[in-house]
């Protein structure tokens, strides 16, 4: 039995989604720029997806900008407000996903000034570090909604707060984005209640396709758009619309915002059944990061004295798929950025093991999952040198 | 990412545990990423005659360990002098270049091992 349990990564697309997709590619095939019958059959399937996103996020339809995925999504909402405001400070937290941290990253390259908040222990930001970092000078602040590595929600509609105190004072060109990827379809996602300008959310990681995502843009928000060409998205993405995955992500969308409850209900129990489990059957195992505020499909654990890919491709060999935050590469460790920011030391960094839950995770799948777990962890625990008999003969050497 | 004999090794690891009484010992680790290798060996006359090993680490690390005593265990003593990094890696099929340094403690805990053994039995 496969058990797929990587969904943060990526998800299945469902079958309601394909079939939704499927006339776009031989049926309503124009561009949805044309005037013509066969273009307008297309642009009414676009706009149809995009009151369905609108609908998911409740946001306006004309608030929504199909994109090429999460990572374009980002890069447009920062490299956008930073190119219309100048980029002169932005804000960001240690433990953003790779789409927004390098994108800051370029941009202080070209001189922008950033900040790299911490989190605590829990994998939360601290509002008060917020706060701090605010300077008149910034444009933008960019938190994740929930992490990709742990599922740590962070606290938005405070920091939105934060942001409205600061406009009122007369800032008026701070702006507050959010990569909603790992949030939209696990919890509520409410752009209005959030009070957000900008969030960013993907349709491969709610069982819709690859390629495609979204920016939601609140009403009067303007920014520089990034791709040059044509007109399209209202002028703020250029390029023809890729009509199937955005059907695609309306479809996925929809099905995300009418299951949500019990989706998410179904995924917390299997999650939470899992965990209990590995805690009862396997010694010496963390829970990394805020056990409460997190979405319901993301358990993130750190197993002493088991290394986290040695873990990964034990459990792939028998079919298991998972994550992990450990990564060795020319003898030199780069570990998961995240769980460094949340203070893990290197053992316990080493030994993690993200297991992510979708809609389609079964009963079954876990206890597969769990079994082969407790059977692989116990291995390498059995394989692993004693620790005291390190001084009995012992040639410490430093190779490549 | 990994050839299949890596992952086979992974899934079976070959010659686990710890010899009683060894004739030497190597006891190795990478003071970079702490991946770690304990290999035990049996020496008999000029060959080696039995191994067993431990590790932690990574995936590439447990399975050069295993291998290692595939290749070690039968052969005489001036022949695994002559071993190397390479040699390893070729058992495995082929390992990432990244990875390489999972080849290098293999040899190094065989090193360490063989000399243990010399310095109980000296002459061999």
């Amino acid at each position: 039995m496969r058990v797929y349990l990587d969904n943060s990564a990526t998800t299945a697309v469902l079958p309601e989604v394909i079939e939704a997709m499927l006339p776009c590619f031989n049926e309503v095939y124009g561009n949805a720029q044309s005037v013509h019958g066969f273009g307008q059959r297309a642009k009414a399937m676009v706009e149809r997806a995009r009151r369905e996103v609108a609908s998911l996020v409740n946001a306006a339809p004309g608030e929504i900008v199909f994109v090429g995925g999460g990572t374009e999504a980002d890069n447009l909402a920062i490299r956008g407000i930073a190119a219309a405001y100048g980029a002169r400070h932005i804000v960001t937290t240690k433990i953003e996903h790779p789409a927004v941290l390098a994108t800051c990253q370029a941009l202080e390259e070209a001189g922008a000034k950033v900040t790299y908040l911490p989190v605590q222990a829990d994998g939360i930001v601290n509002l008060d570090d917020v706060r701090a970092a605010i300077t008149d000078e910034t444009v933008l602040i960019s938190v994740m909604y929930a992490n990709n590595e742990t599922g740590a929600i962070q606290p938005i509609e405070a920091i939105a707060a934060i942001v409205r105190e600061r406009r009122e004072r007369g800032q008026k060109h701070l702006h507050l984005h959010t990569d909603a990827v790992q949030s939209v379809g696990k919890i509520p996602v409410d752009v209005k209640r959030l009070g957000v300008d900008l969030l960013s959310l993907s349709a491969h990681k709610i069982h819709g396709p690859k390629g495609v995502g979204a920016l939601c843009i609140k009403k009067g928000v303007h920014l520089t758009k990034q791709m040059t060409g044509g007109h399209h998205e209202r002028d703020r993405r250029a390029g023809t619309e890729n009509v199937a995955g955005i059907v695609g992500l309306g479809r996925a969308a929809e099905l995300a915002r009418l299951h949500l409850g019990e989706r998410a209900a179904r995924m917390r129990e299997l999650r939470d059944y899992f965990e209990q489990q590995v805690i009862a059957r396997i010694a010496q195992v963390r829970v990394n990061g805020d056990r409460e505020r997190r979405v319901p499909n993301v358990s993130n654990l750190s197993f002493a004295g088991v290394d986290g890919e040695s873990l990964l491709i034990a459990l792939d060999l028998q079919g298991i798929a998972v994550s992990t935050g450990s990564a060795c590469a020319s003898g030199s460790l780069e570990p998961s950025h995240v769980l460094t920011a949340m203070g893990l030391t290197r053992e316990q960094v080493r030994g993690s093991l993200r297991v992510s839950l979708s809609a389609l995770t079964s009963r079954e799948e876990i206890d597969v999952a769990l079994a082969a777990l407790e059977e692989t962890v116990a291995r390498l625990r059995e394989m692993r040198p004693d620790e005291e008999a390190a001084g009995i003969q012992s040639s410490l050497s430093r190779s490549q | 990412m990994y050839t299949p004999q890596v992952a086979e090794h992974i899934a079976n690891p070959r010659n686990v545990g710890e010899l009683e009484n060894p004739s030497g010992t190597g006891d190795v680790t990478n003071q970079v990423c702490m991946d770690r290798i304990r290999l035990t060996v049996r020496v008999e006359g000029d060959r080696l005659s039995e191994a067993r090993v431990k590790a932690s680490g990574c995936p590439p690390t447990i399975a050069a360990a295993s291998v290692l005593t595939e290749l070690i265990v039968g052969r005489a003593l001036n022949e695994l002098d002559a071993m190397t990094k390479q040699d390893v890696a070729n058992a495995l099929g082929r390992l990432p270049a990244a990875k390489q340094h999972c080849a290098s403690l293999a040899i190094e805990a065989l090193r360490a091992a063989l000399t243990d053994a010399r310095r109980c039995r000296p002459g061999v």
